[in-house]
């Protein structure tokens, strides 16, 4: 290291307190010390490349931090002394809690758990002190959303069996599977995944409609996460976009590398965002934004921008882009109708929306709603309203890579779904989408290994012959207060005693 | 006279989440329980590690100790991530004012150039142990899997770097933020014959697989050795040579150690409770570790505290290997 005799300023002095620590190894090879560095293809030249994201030191990490969970948990105290929970705009706004806590939060634990292992894995100190932060953060959203959900656990059905259904519920092997995939990749994998793909492209789309429908809906505790959390993602967001930046100045034979990383991720991520679309445009009784124009927002514009800053390392927007955009238009009625059929295996409720909500749906989606869609919630409607509510008895066909039940259309053809297949080693795959199927082509190894729980179910290894006693013994969802239509449920008459209305007899549409 | 507030209470349907129920039965659950248990994944693993096709994600058999239950390892301190950080923010003002009261007294730059370069021989290097400690508890974090283990890990973790870092300032206020008195320290660690035994021994640590036994090594044998010696014994030292002032330096690692041994000590204790062979294999370890942490230890005692010191921290480390239920055998200095 050359003598300096100049004060430090704070980028040197950082270093020192950080990477400084760190040093070559002479007893032991570094390849034995950091033996995941290089399998991936990706090669890194010089770790002192590396930027710091941000430069927070340990004594100021745990003053800062400190002070927010201190308010956090104050207001976590009045919420549930005063019962904030009554003061949410409907009890149907509580569904969008139950796919939080059960399809949400067991991620981040997995993100802590993945951020641990590669902040030990990269030689790089300055990298490991970055994901090591982001570790511990990730440890902090899941216990303050365990604790922000813990009140609502308390008044409505559906949330209390978290990370157990997470391991077994059909749906929930979307996010599960999900985070399984980068987990089980190489650490510069699981980074471009997590921090770039997720935390930093798609981090918008998944923690926006949550916080502020929460804000929208009277959810105090759960906005309050959000606030409390948002430097924290700011952080993140700053480390995916340093990771990649990184590992492409590092090597120009790491960017097709990146390129199909990006193409893959970005497909996966949204595939997993098809689940918070219908969140946004069904379950949040006062509507924030729709799905197609957060979309719009945060991906075709911030995206777009994004994209072409990273034109000059060799990157061009992920494959399959158009088709994401042009599916905004359907996702979320996609997805909601699928729900709805399947109303009977699922820790939250599912309902038909109100004549408001459909007029609301019109005006979102001029070109798709009436045509496709409205048609076909009126006569369910009408099926619900001669006490034939409407759910489908036969397991669906789940895509093999996103797990998805193959339930999305073809581009420009929304009658026709885009079912893909293809053999390998003499058995058959189905897939949702070209952009799937041409995830499975590139490492089929891994995909075939997939825990499909529908085949699982008809393999017997769920607990059950029939898809009652999976869903009430292998899954905890217990039969008539968790699960089908949320008219008349427990929640919906425990709502209407507290505003002190009387619940309505049959069906009939009333929801506030 | 007291002034009681009514308060609207509400029936709840349910006290606290299912997995909590099953455990301490259905009633109010602490922070501490609805944040630490059962919230990992255990099942249903999709697809294998790239890296370690061998086991599985989440796999309780990436070390060799077994136990039933490994939420039956809990923490006494009760930390959920709140209650960790709002301890250590106390902890660091204490520091903090210790440092800048130090800083602006000139209490470190006024002593003999001789004490100075001790310091940055015997003890800044440490700060190079504190990062060895810093990846291998992030590594255990990474591979246990229950909530109560994992996350005690990770503060471990993060107070090793926040101690390393603090080390690193006690240079820095002697050159006067230049770090040039840093890159003097390192170059000690890395050639003086001195630190070259625990060099090794902290580079061995950083290729140990099983992630149980790695835990003892560095948690138990290193530390249980390298703090009693540096932090409390030191200060005799520095007391000796005029530089008392430093001692003040060092509070923050007396209050941590001391914390640290009540989750340690617990949990060796649980798991050596399982069964006689996890306390058959943790003895094993501890018999193929104790030597070689006293042989690094033996000529940084030598040249400072003195070697009667490092026996001293020996007998009192086989004492506390007796209240956890593991036994010395001939590892004196």
């Amino acid at each position: 290291m050359t003598v300096k005799n100049k004060k430090l300023n704070m980028k040197d002095k950082y270093q020192y307190l950080t990477r400084d620590m760190s040093w070559e190894p002479s007893y032991q090879s570094k390849k034995d010390i950091f033996p995941h560095e290089d399998f991936e293809g990706i090669k890194i030249t010089d770790w002192d490349k590396w930027e710091d994201p941000f430069r927070l030191t340990m004594d100021s990490y745990w003053k800062y931090q400190a002070e927010k969970e201190k308010k956090l948990y104050a207001i976590f105290d009045a919420f549930a002394q005063n019962n904030g929970h009554q003061n949410i705009t409907d009890a149907r706004y509580v569904n969008a809690l139950k796919l939080f806590i059960s399809g949400i939060s067991p991620l981040e634990y997995g993100a802590f758990q993945g951020y641990a292992k590669v902040g030990r894995q990269f030689s790089g100190a300055g990298a490991r002190t970055a994901c090591q932060m982001q570790a511990i953060d990730e440890l902090r959203h899941v216990q303050t959303q365990m604790h922000a959900m813990s009140h609502y656990n308390k008044h409505f059905n559906g949330l209390h069996d978290a990370s157990h259904m997470h391991d077994r519920v059909w749906f929930l092997s979307v996010p599960k599977s999900f985070f399984d995939d980068a987990r089980s990749a190489g650490p510069f994998e699981f980074l471009t995944a997590i921090s770039f793909s997720f935390e930093y492209v798609l981090t918008n789309l998944l923690f926006v409609p949550f916080m502020s429908g929460a804000a929208y809906n009277g959810d105090m505790a759960t906005v309050t996460f959000g606030f409390s959390a948002q430097s924290d993602e700011a952080r993140h967001m700053t480390l995916g976009l340093e990771v990649i930046k990184f590992i492409l100045e590092q090597h120009e034979d790491n960017v097709p590398i990146v390129q199909h990383w990006i193409d893959k991720w970005f497909w996966r991520g949204f595939r997993l965002l098809s689940l918070v679309s219908m969140m946004m445009d069904y379950m949040l009784p006062n509507k924030v934004m729709s799905w197609k124009q957060a979309w719009e927002v945060y991906y075709e514009e911030a995206g777009g921008a994004l994209f072409k800053d990273l034109a000059r390392y060799g990157i061009r927007p992920p494959k399959y882009q158009d088709v994401a955009n042009k599916a905004k238009d359907h996702i979320s009625h996609q997805l909601w109708s699928t729900f709805y059929q399947y109303g009977h295996a699922t820790n939250f409720h599912t309902w038909m929306p109100s004549e408001d909500e459909m007029a609301w749906l019109s005006e979102q989606y001029p070109d798709t709603f009436d045509q496709y869609y409205r048609p076909r919630f009126e006569h369910w409607q009408a099926l619900q309203e001669k006490d034939e509510r409407f759910y489908n008895n036969t397991l669906p066909q789940l895509c093999q890579v996103c797990q998805v039940p193959t339930l999305f259309t073809e581009t420009d053809d929304p009658t026709t779904i885009s079912h893909r297949s293809t053999e390998f080693e003499g058995e058959r795959y189905h897939f949702c989408s070209d952009g799937c199927c041409d995830i499975f082509q590139y490492e089929p190894e891994k995909y075939v290994q997939a825990w499909l729980p529908v085949h699982q179910i008809y393999q017997g290894n769920c607990e059950g012959g029939d898809v009652e006693t999976v869903v009430s013994k292998y899954y905890h969802i217990e039969i008539g207060k968790d699960n089908f239509e949320y008219l008349g449920s427990q929640d919906h008459q425990r709502w209407l005693a507290l505003k002190g209305k009387k619940p309505l007899a049959g069906n009939k549409q009333d929801a506030a | 006279m007291s002034i009681e507030i009514k308060t609207n209470t509400v029936e709840p349907i349910r006290h606290t989440y299912s997995n909590i129920k099953r455990r301490f039965g259905d009633k109010p659950a602490s922070r501490y329980q609805e944040a630490s248990f059962d919230i990992e994944a255990t099942t249903n693993f999709h697809y294998r590690p790239l890296w370690d096709p061998a086991h599985k994600l989440n796999d309780p058999t990436r070390t060799v100790i077994r136990m039933q239950d490994w939420h039956a390892v809990t923490d006494p301190r009760q930390f959920y991530y709140g209650a960790y950080v709002g301890n250590r923010a106390k902890m660091q003002e204490a520091a903090e004012h210790s440092y800048s009261f130090c800083d602006k007294r000139g209490l470190l730059t006024r002593l003999p150039e001789s004490v100075q370069e001790d310091l940055l021989r015997l003890l800044v290097p440490l700060r190079h142990v504190e990062m060895g400690a810093n990846m291998n508890n992030s590594s255990i974090a990474g591979d246990a899997i229950a909530g109560t283990m994992t996350q005690m890990h990770i503060y471990q973790a993060m107070d090793r770097l926040g101690m390393g870092q603090y080390l690193s300032r006690i240079a820095l206020m002697l050159d006067g933020n230049t770090g040039t008195a840093l890159d003097r320290s390192k170059g000690y660690w890395m050639d003086d014959p001195l630190w070259q035994p625990m060099r090794r021994l902290v580079e061995d640590t950083l290729v140990i697989k099983d992630w149980f036994e790695l835990d003892l090594v560095q948690n138990l044998i290193l530390d249980g050795h390298l703090y009693p010696l540096m932090y409390q014994h030191f200060e005799q030292w520095l007391a000796d040579n005029n530089a008392e002032n430093v001692s003040m330096l060092t509070e923050f690692m007396r209050d941590w150690y001391k914390e640290s041994l009540r989750w340690i000590d617990s949990m060796l204790k649980t798991v050596i409770s399982e069964s006689p062979e996890n306390a058959e294999q943790m003895q094993a370890w501890l018999q193929q570790w104790q030597p070689r942490v006293i042989e690094a230890l033996r000529p940084l005692a030598e040249a400072s505290v003195g070697i009667d010191a490092l026996n001293e921290v020996s007998q009192q480390f086989a004492m506390r290997l007796k209240r956890i239920g593991l036994i010395q055998e001939g590892a004196a200095a």
